[in-house]
């Protein structure tokens, strides 16, 4: 029992870059435990998705061949069913919208403790070391977690890929749903965020959050984007509220974004934002709060107030700032 | 028809805190009703606005301090509530996913619900994961991260056909049978503030107290598997360059750099 589990996220067609991140967290564990690292990928067109998997560092593949799509109930049975079989003490999945379907499930039958949003992972005689975030990035926690099996899910971008071509071996795993069993049906998908404005074309982003606090101050940023020609987009409350579209919001679940320069106004950075941001040439924040996690991505940074440095930066350029 | 909504008091850290064991210290922390909470007690108010005799009952698991919060969702509409606590609960410094599923799920089989709403996940401890280990442990269906939600299914035909947002502006259509859990997204409705009328009628609202000895489980249902035994500000991985000065001088460095970098139109 020191088997290490990675169950691969993919949508649509395409394996998501987590996938490849698990690998080499599974394979950290792996070493840590003196185990093997199986890869498992459930649905969707397993062998193509196997053939990317096979990673130096994994020692199996496992492929559940079962419908294009994900369906939370076929994941939960299905990896169930291959901890069991394979007698796993680690199972690694994805923080992914996915994962938060299916992980907390699995790890609820198992009747094991689920450890979530892992950005770092330590192994060493039979107790788990998990650090993981609390209170909005503000601290960091050492969670400990004795006797397996274990099952933590990490956050993406934290590991990095699995790169070089691996030789795994693998296998199609025996396994039929129990159909009575799944209570859910994926009727399709819709995309969302379309229209006039395309940020993730834009090469000067400002980007407003929730240091606002009123949708009137909007004005404010608006004049801003003007005088600079910049356009305008904004972290997820703002878009949450109705005070701008959709299409506007930056992140996980919005656009991603990689403009020469990004300017994050009061937006504290959390890693559903960041996601969208982080791959921005230049980087500058104003927050009033000097340990905001957006200033650990930031090339510059003014720590201030919004309302007392944007007027005068509207002036800069010549602007004449609205009184908000 | 009966609408459970699982709203958690959190806490929130001021700007400047201080880390006393594993714990932040109690001064620097602010309680508040938990964003993803909020709208799912909307949204449990929305359906018992649309449809004949919906009861929505909110559940929470905290101690006495809580209660002001769970006002709140009293005063936003909801009927009754019910709190859990109790002295062995008070010992555990943190309620693992599963202890809270346990916990809640007696709750569920108590009240019977067609319908339990949660959040995507608590602001303070982000586990984002309560609602669906609840819905295996109750044997109900889930869907996880839903932002949007067919009100007239709900309640003429007992679906729920919700959308799931995934990531990158792609949402998933599913429907799920009930009983089931849902953990809703923000966004998802535009959540009310309490009308002082509310806020009135709330206090005259039951709030249950169930140790758990109610709710016919013993103390091991807490003992937690998971301990904290570090915590700490991580290390600032910032290499930004600060603009120091007021205000004005401040904004003439950016725009120095904003010109520089040649982003802005002349
Ligand atoms: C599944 C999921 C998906 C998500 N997807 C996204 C996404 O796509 N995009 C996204 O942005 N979020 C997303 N989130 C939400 C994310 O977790 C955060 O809640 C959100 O990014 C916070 O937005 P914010 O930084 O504007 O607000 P807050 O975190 O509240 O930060 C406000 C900041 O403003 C600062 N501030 C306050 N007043 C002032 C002032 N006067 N001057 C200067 N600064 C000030 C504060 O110090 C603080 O740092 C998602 C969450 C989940 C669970
Ligand atoms: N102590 C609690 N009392 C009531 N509900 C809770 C509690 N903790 C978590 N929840 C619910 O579970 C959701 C997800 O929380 P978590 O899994 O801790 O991120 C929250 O949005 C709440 O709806």
């Amino acid at each position: 029992m020191t088997d290490v589990l990675a169950v691969a996220d993919h949508r649509r067609g395409d394996l998501r870059d987590v996938s490849l991140e698990l690998l080499t967290a599974g394979r950290e564990l792996a070493d840590a435990s003196g185990g093997d690292l199986h890869a498992a990928v459930i649905s969707g067109d397993t062998d193509e998705f196997a053939e990317k998997l096979n990673r130096e560092g994994v020692d199996a593949i496992h492929t559940v061949d079962n419908g294009e799509e994900f369906n939370h109930d076929v994941y939960v049975q299905a990896v169930e069913a291959l901890v069991t079989d394979l007698d796993a003490e680690f199972l690694v999945t994805p923080n992914s919208v996915n994962g938060l379907d299916y992980a907390p499930a699995v790890a609820s039958r198992l009747g094991r403790p689920y450890v979530s949003d892992a950005v770092g992972l330590d192994y060493d005689d039979g107790t788990l070391e998990v650090t993981r975030e609390m209170y909005g990035s503000k601290v960091e926690t050492t969670v400990e977690v004795e006797d397996g099996p274990f099952v933590v899910s990490i956050r993406g971008a934290e590991w990095p890929a699995a790169e070089d071509i691996g030789d795994a071996e693998v296998s199609a795993f025996d396994f039929a749903p129990d159909e009575d069993a799944i209570r859910s049906t994926v009727n399709g998908f819709e995309e969302v965020g379309g229209g006039d404005v395309d940020i993730s074309e834009a090469d000067f982003l400002v980007s407003i959050g929730r240091g606002i606090e009123e949708e009137e101050n909007i004005e404010l940023i608006e004049e801003l984007a003007e005088v600079t020609g910049a356009t305008l987009s904004s972290s997820r409350p703002i878009v949450d509220n109705g005070w701008l579209p959709k299409n506007r919001q930056v992140g996980q679940s919005g656009k991603q974004v990689t403009p020469d320069v990004y300017l994050a106004i009061g937006i504290s950075g959390a890693v559903q934002h960041v996601a969208g941001m982080k791959g921005a040439d230049t980087i500058v924040a104003i927050n009033t709060d000097p340990n905001a996690p957006i200033f650990d991505i930031a090339d510059y940074g003014i720590v201030g107030d919004l309302f007392d440095v944007v007027p005068e930066l509207i002036e800069q350029f010549g602007g004449d700032p609205p009184s908000v | 028809m009966k609408v459970l909504v699982t709203v958690k008091e959190v806490a929130t850290v001021e700007d400047d805190f201080e880390i006393s064991g594993t714990e932040i210290e109690d001064t620097y922390l602010d309680y508040d009703l938990n964003e993803w909470d909020d709208y799912a007690v909307e949204e449990g108010v929305q359906l018992a606005e649309a449809g004949d005799d919906v009861e929505v009952v909110a559940v929470t698991i905290g101690p006495e301090r809580a209660e002001e919060t769970i006002r709140m969702a009293l005063a936003k509409g909801a009927d009754r509530a019910v709190r859990v606590w109790d002295d062995a609960i008070e010992d555990v410094e943190l309620l693992d996913v599963e202890t809270k599923a346990r916990l809640l799920g007696a709750v569920v089989e108590d009240e019977d619900p067609d319908l339990v709403l949660s959040g995507v996940q608590a602001n303070d401890d982000s586990f984002g994961a309560t609602g669906v280990a609840l819905a295996e442990d109750v044997g109900f269906a889930w869907a996880a991260v839903v932002n949007a939600l067919d009100t007239e299914k709900v309640l003429d035909e007992g679906v729920a056909s919700v959308h799931r947002e995934l990531e990158g502006g792609v949402e998933e259509l599913t429907d799920v049978e009930l009983p089931a859990v849902l953990t809703i997204q923000t966004g998802i409705n535009e959540p009310r503030y309490a009308s002082l009328r509310g806020i009135r009628q709330a206090q005259s609202k039951e709030i249950k107290p169930q140790s758990l000895d109610d709710l016919g489980l013993d103390a091991g249902v807490v003992e937690s598997s998971l301990d904290i035994t570090a915590m700490y500000e991580p290390e600032t991985e910032s290499e930004a360059q600060y603009f120091e000065g007021d205000a004005a001088d401040q904004a003439g460095a950016l725009a120095d750099v904003l010109r520089d970098k040649g982003v802005v139109g002349e």
